[in-house]
């Protein structure tokens, strides 16, 4: 029971208990604690290709862990002063608030309720996902129209259940859901036949597939049945770090609209630089690279952090199309992940 | 003489004069004190966890338990006998499924593994090369690897196994009443129909006049030392008794087959949901892992209960002319049980225990749901304090019926 329950639980009970009332968040403390340590802990998954997953030599690679990577830059200049503590997705909540780690970039679906009642907060949608359903060729489904009376396979601790949950009652279709602890053992019991149906956010379900024996003889319904933003989430109560967790993205996908990214940035610095001196030059650019104002004193940032962060991890279409991101691992296309100027979702907010 | 005997005495009243020195007055007021103590500490960690939960905006207290949940429970007995399909069901009524689910697994467990244990245990003092062997590795590689290694290796064998047919076929047996296939083990189930309960009154009778007769035989032996068949006896009062009324009122039992259907949508192929008894194969793997694992472990209690009985009481029974079987019934096995008892009330509760690594192969047993009801509702504290009483709770009445029965077994002094 100790064993399934994750330190993290018993760490927030008996934080909760015994520690003094004064113990919550406060704006400065996250990004003061974090320095004074020398790294950042960052909460990532267990592994998940195209996200967060070790490769045989330990070193962590994905979408989220250039996320973190990237914070660890505008902190420290340095992106390799991060430390990954992989969670499960019910431990995750609890690692967070009892202060385990101090970001959280683990595919968390921003909700409602979870903005509001667990004492997090999210800081910006770094994956626009949605909740797709995994089916074997052999049964000839084409449709989700088609699967009343199927049974489903998912792991619980997650919005999956309940939107796969809301989709079947709403359309008046039967099931029986089977719900596992962990993905793996979901997605094995399905491989197995088990099920009928393994549902998952559409990227998970990508992932999973290539780890079958043939994932040819599964196919991904068309339906996609629930919104699912992927958002990196820090404590409530230190507005200043969830500003240095929001502007991480948002400096990821500025670079991207600006064309900045790392192998040209030095390129455009010292042009930029240059242009500068005379007043001139794009001064989008120049904003966002640190060459006018400090912006990043008012966050407790250094002056050149965006610089940082596309130097040494890249901009958001580089992190995305990288070899072990969403793009290069999982083969998913850009979608709702392009910028907005390319009919996507991904819109940087403007540095000035 | 009279100073040494008059200083006690004035000691004595003026201890008794000032409270103070007074050890009974002493005693309770450092009692008081420490109750205190205590009460303040737990009082303090109470408001202190309250303040921290609002200082963080987490939302806390039990009213959750009215809500209801959007997510849906696997058919288990705890959803069928909770009835929960088709009304508005609470998180009550989902940490009750999990209850009977746990209850479930729990006795099915305790039962196989008792038997299974005792057989094991009696094997390894057999002389028999095979029976010795078998028991011997039996017992070493099932108790030197982990429960949950276990439970996902039959999970998985039973899911992969290649003669388990899919969902949309199966295997039948005992003359076309039972199936399997890989969503689990398919009967008939048993619907009583109007002048059933005749036949639970019969067997309650029965239970009753089992112990009547039991007393009755035993005056009867002391007064005038014949015996009589206790057990035939019983077995015609608890069985043979509601058969035959049972029969008399026209075996009002109706047996709902499984409905297993080959037409139609292809998901609506196989078996019918709701139709027939269904055991669920994760029910199956950890029913399977529990009792195996936890055999082991008695195998080893009852060898070492056997072992602990002199040889020297057989030789003494044999000597009395009392016969082999006997001897095992009346003097070998109720001094074994006395070493035995003890340390079987803990391999018990540790199936209650380990009941709870349902989760990972998702059989919806109570912690199984405290889990998906605390990661839908965030509420932690409130749930592990539930989860937490309920286990107490079991552990507790466990140990309370073993105890009788060890209280029944142990040594008469006089």
């Amino acid at each position: 029971m100790k064993s399934l329950l994750g330190g993290a639980v018993s760490a927030l009970v008996f934080g909760l208990a015994f520690g003094a009332t004064a113990a919550q968040a406060a704006p400065g403390d996250t990004l003061r604690e974090v320095k004074a340590r020398g790294e950042l802990v960052c909460g990532v998954t267990q592994g998940l290709d195209g996200f967060s997953l070790q490769d045989s030599e330990g070193n962590y690679g994905g979408l989220d862990v250039d996320y973190c990577r990237a914070v660890a830059a505008a902190v420290f200049g340095d992106a390799s002063k991060v430390r990954f503590r992989p969670l499960s997705s019910k431990e995750r909540f609890e690692a967070l608030k009892s202060g385990e780690v101090d970001v959280l970039a683990r595919v968390t679906t921003w909700s409602l309720s979870r903005d509001t009642q667990l004492g997090v907060i999210f800081a910006a949608t770094n994956f626009y996902d949605g909740q797709g359903m995994l089916v074997p060729t052999s049964l000839g489904v084409t449709s989700a129209a088609e699967l009343d009376g199927a049974r489903l396979c998912t792991n619980t601790g997650t919005t999956t259940e309940l939107n796969i949950t809301d989709y079947f009652r709403s359309n008046g279709l039967s099931f029986e859901l089977i719900a596992f602890e962990k993905s793996d053992e979901a997605a094995s019991a399905y491989e197995a036949g088990r099920c009928d149906v393994y549902t998952s956010d559409a990227s998970g379900l990508a992932a999973k597939r290539l780890t079958f024996a043939n994932p040819s003889e599964h196919v991904l319904l068309p339906e996609i049945i629930s919104k699912e933003p992927l958002a990196p989430a820090v404590r409530q109560g230190d507005e200043q770090w969830l500003n240095v967790a929001r502007w991480t993205h948002f400096a990821m996908l500025n670079a991207e609209e600006l064309g900045i990214a790392s192998g040209n940035v030095d390129q455009i610095l010292e042009e930029q630089r240059a242009l500068a001196a005379g007043s001139t030059g794009n001064q989008e650019i120049q904003r966002f690279l640190g060459l006018g104002d400090d912006f990043g004193a008012a966050f407790g940032l250094p002056k050149d952090w965006a610089y940082q962060i596309v130097k040494q991890v890249g901009n958001y279409g580089e992190i995305y199309d990288a070899p072990r991101g969403p793009g290069g691992a999982l083969g998913l296309e850009r979608g709702l992940n392009a910028l907005w100027t390319n009919g996507g979702l991904q819109y940087g907010i403007p540095v000035r | 003489m009279t100073a040494s005997a008059e200083t006690p005495s004035s000691g004595s009243s003026r201890s008794s004069g000032s409270l103070l020195y007074d050890p009974k007055v002493r005693s309770i007021f450092f009692q008081v004190a420490l109750i205190l103590a205590v009460l303040l500490f737990f009082g303090w960690i109470v408001l202190n966890t309250m303040a921290n939960l609002r200082a963080r905006n987490i939302s806390s207290g039990f009213d959750f338990l009215g809500n209801t949940p959007g997510f849906q429970t696997v058919t288990t007995l705890g959803t069928y006998l909770m009835d929960v399909s088709g009304r508005a069901i609470t998180y009550l009524d989902v940490l009750k499924v999990g209850l009977i689910n746990t209850l479930l697994v729990a006795v099915l467990g305790i039962v196989t593994a008792t038997i299974l244990g005792f057989v094991i245990g009696v094997f390894r003092l057999s002389n028999n090369a095979v029976l010795y062997g078998f028991s011997t590795v039996y017992v070493e590689l099932l108790r030197n690897t982990p429960l949950l290694l276990q439970i996902f290796f039959w999970y998985f064998a039973a899911l992969r196994a290649p003669w388990v047919p899919d969902a949309r076929g199966k295997v039948s047996f005992f003359w076309d009443n039972f199936h399997f296939n890989i969503t689990g083990l398919y009967g008939p189930y048993p619907l009583p129909q109007t002048g059933f309960g005749a036949t639970l009154w019969a067997l309650v009778i029965g239970l009753i006049l089992t112990f009547v007769m039991r007393w009755w035989a035993k005056k009867r032996q002391d007064a005038t030392g014949k015996q009589f068949p206790i057990f035939w006896g019983a077995v015609g009062l608890i069985l043979g008794l509601p058969l035959l009324v049972f029969l008399l009122t026209g075996a009002p039992l109706r047996w709902e087959a499984a409905n297993f259907v080959q037409e139609g949508p292809v998901l609506r192929r196989g078996f019918q949901k709701g139709e027939g008894m269904l055991i669920i194969p994760e029910l199956i793997a950890l029913w399977l892992a529990l009792s195996l694992y936890t055999a082991a472990f008695i195998a080893e209690i009852v060898r070492a209960g056997i072992l602990a009985v002199n040889k020297g009481q057989t030789e003494a029974a044999h000597a009395l002319g009392i016969s082999q079987s006997k001897n095992l019934r009346l003097v070998v096995i109720p001094q074994a049980l006395r070493v035995i008892i003890p340390p079987l009330t803990s391999q018990y509760l540790n199936i209650t225990k380990n009941s709870s690594l349902a989760v990972a192969i998702a059989y919806p047993d109570f912690f199984s749901q405290v889990q998906i009801s605390l990661n839908q509702t965030g509420r932690a504290i409130e749930l592990i304090v539930i989860a937490m009483l309920v286990y107490l709770t079991f552990s507790l009445i466990t140990s309370a019926i073993m105890n009788y029965v060890n209280s029944r077994m142990k040594l008469v002094e006089r």
